[in-house]
């Protein structure tokens, strides 16, 4: 099997959160209550331990012919967030007990029976997304439908995406796919969409892409998202002098006061 | 939650009533007050509402006390070490030998209590891993418990029997304690700083000379409160002060946006206590102490004393920072200021 990706355009994005739900159900996910959060349609919020799909929805004030001419209406720009599944993932890398895992198909998998709750992927991931079940103690994120697609079949959110907004398949074909939309959207007067790909940072490009309507940073989507394991070197070489310090203070205090 | 509102935030909502019905007579439609819209709009200047993009740290209370405990031990088996190569004081390369093994024992369950049950620490040891931090850090941790209770007990056997063999070993596990403590006391700096928390990783090099310096400050500082009145003990806290003023007097004059959080709420407030009570106050204690031979010893006791809710006091800072830092989405999302206000007013 090839390595795999999504393909998540927000230009066919009706926010329907049938991705939310497939999701949920599918994956078992804890049902985690109802808050109203008075942001537009959104209640989910953020992704997190039992959120592993969450359809954003940003409100943007309406331009003629854009999403309606009324102007006292807004437009939406709605977007399923989902697990980037870097191909340098700051989990991965974090995990002390090597519950996370590359899968065949590109993904970073989590598994439940090995993970001890340490939480140090929780701080490692630059885009917010593992988190840990304060009720149960371990770490829980999307797992790109490991079992499905061992199976030969589509995660369940692009499964149940009614407008192929989610889009799943091959990388390659799918970053090809995802420049002809843009293509087409440019020629189209879309003027405002962005393809999202961080692929110029340390985390070295991402097996979840996407298209947005207006400034990525609207949806959280961070700019310049770096792999912590690219801070590492300065902090070895900073606790190495850190422990010459200790090491030259304690001889200085104990052979300096020989002659009292 | 269900207490009516008083004075001018009362008359400012009754207005805003009368304000909604006018509203509602003249157009059948009420729109968003200006403020709010401004507010939760979800925009390239906004971010998305406002909402954190990072995950808060989830660790509980006991990491900071790890962090604290875990660089007092590891600070403590240095003392040891060099205290027996140097041939100074017995009843202190005792107490220190303690010291490291007692909080080689604590160390552990501390972390254990994070995790919820024992078993959870042993899948730590199932792999090593260079790269993560918390793995070396695991390792380090098991490595130096094991030698520090065993250069403890050795060191009881080598004080009253002699046994062939004891000595050797009693220097030996000695040295092993001393150069895993070294490790145990400035990882935890790498630990944190290798994270996608901005204020964390903003830090990353001075985060373990500062751990560091305050793990060798809580140890000389309870080796003193033991009774120990030994100089060395004294020109290592002065230093340990001295360095701390240093960086507490660095973390004041930065002025970045990343690092609010070291200035500025709670766990701005608990990093300007922390660095007066480890850094100027002992330096000048023990300043004191030198003029006068009579208060020397209380005014030894009263740095220590200090010194060491002081180093307690900048671990729970800093882990506080890295809180007050996940909620605030402006860095990671390289926003221009001003987006809304972080609250970091919780305690865990």
């Amino acid at each position: 099997m090839s390595v795999t990706a999504f393909l998540t355009d927000s230009t066919l994005c009706i926010g329907c959160k049938a991705c939310e739900v497939a999701c949920k159900e599918w994956n078992q996910v804890s049902n985690d209550g109802l808050d109203w959060r008075g942001f537009s349609y959104d209640n989910t919020a953020a992704l997190g331990h039992s959120t592993w799909r969450h359809v954003a929805f940003v409100e943007n004030t309406a331009h003629p012919g854009q999403g309606g001419n009324a102007p006292e209406a807004f437009t939406w720009g709605m977007l399923s967030d989902v697990c980037k599944h870097c191909e340098n993932a700051g989990c991965l890398e974090a995990c002390p007990t090597g519950a996370l895992v590359r899968t065949e198909f590109g993904g970073v998998y989590l598994q439940p029976d090995v993970c001890n709750g340490c939480a140090y992927c929780v701080v490692a991931c630059p885009f917010g997304v593992v988190e840990r079940n304060p009720a149960e103690g371990r770490a829980f994120k999307c797992t790109f439908c490991y079992d499905r697609q061992k199976d030969g079949l589509k995660p369940a959110c692009a499964t149940a995406c009614p407008t192929e907004s989610i889009k799943f398949g091959d990388i390659e074909d799918l970053r090809e796919e995802a420049v002809r939309r843009m293509n087409h959207l440019h020629s189209a007067g879309f003027r405002d969409v962005h393809l999202y790909d961080p692929q110029h940072t340390s985390v070295g490009g991402v097996h979840a892409f996407f298209i947005t309507r207006g400034d990525p940073r609207a949806y959280n989507l961070p700019p310049n998202p770096e792999v912590p394991t690219s801070y590492l070197r300065k902090g070895w070489i900073s606790a190495g002098i850190a422990a010459g310090l200790m090491l030259a203070g304690t001889l200085f205090a104990f052979y300096g006061s020989n002659h009292e | 939650m269900s207490t009516s509102p008083r004075g001018e935030e009362r008359e400012q909502r009754e207005r805003r009533l009368e304000e909604i019905r006018r509203q509602a007579q003249e157009h059948a439609l009420i729109p968003f007050p200006d403020e709010h819209e401004n507010s939760f709009e979800a925009s390239a200047e906004n971010g998305y509402y406002g909402m954190p993009l990072l995950k808060r740290p989830q660790w509980t209370v006991e990491i900071p006390i790890y962090f604290f405990v875990g660089g007092a031990a590891g600070a403590a088996a240095l003392i040891a070490a060099v205290g027996e190569i140097s041939n100074k004081d017995r009843d202190l390369v005792r107490d220190a030998q303690w010291l490291a093994a007692i909080g080689g024992i604590i160390s552990p369950a501390l972390l254990i209590s994070d995790l919820g049950m024992p078993s959870r620490f042993l899948a730590m040891l199932r792999v090593f891993k260079v790269r993560s931090p918390m793995s070396v850090g695991s390792w380090t941790l098991v490595a130096f418990s094991n030698a520090a209770v065993a250069s403890a007990v050795l060191g009881e056997l080598r004080r009253r029997r002699s046994i062939p063999g004891v000595p050797v070993l009693t220097r030996v596990s000695q040295i092993a304690t001393a150069l895993t403590g070294l490790v145990l006391a400035t990882y935890t700096g790498v630990l944190i700083g290798a994270t996608a928390i901005p204020v964390w990783n903003e830090h990353i090099s001075s985060l373990p000379v500062h751990f560091a310096t305050s793990g060798l400050l809580t140890a000389a500082s309870i080796l003193e409160l033991k009774g120990h009145d030994s100089e060395a003990l004294n020109k290592i806290a002065m230093m340990a002060a001295t360095l701390e003023t240093v960086m507490g007097a660095t973390i004041e004059m930065r002025t970045t946006r990343v690092e609010e959080p070291l200035r500025h709420g709670i766990s701005g407030r608990a990093m300007r206590g922390a660095g007066l009570l480890s850094g100027p106050v002992p330096l000048a204690l023990r300043a004191l102490g030198m003029l006068s031979k009579k208060n020397k010893p209380t005014l030894r006791r009263a740095a220590a004393l200090s010194s060491i809710v002081g180093s307690m006091l900048t671990r729970w800072a800093w882990i506080k920072a890295g809180h007050a830092s996940a909620e605030d989405p402006r860095v990671p999302l390289q926003l221009e200021p001003p987006a809304r206000s972080q609250k970091d007013e919780s305690l865990f």
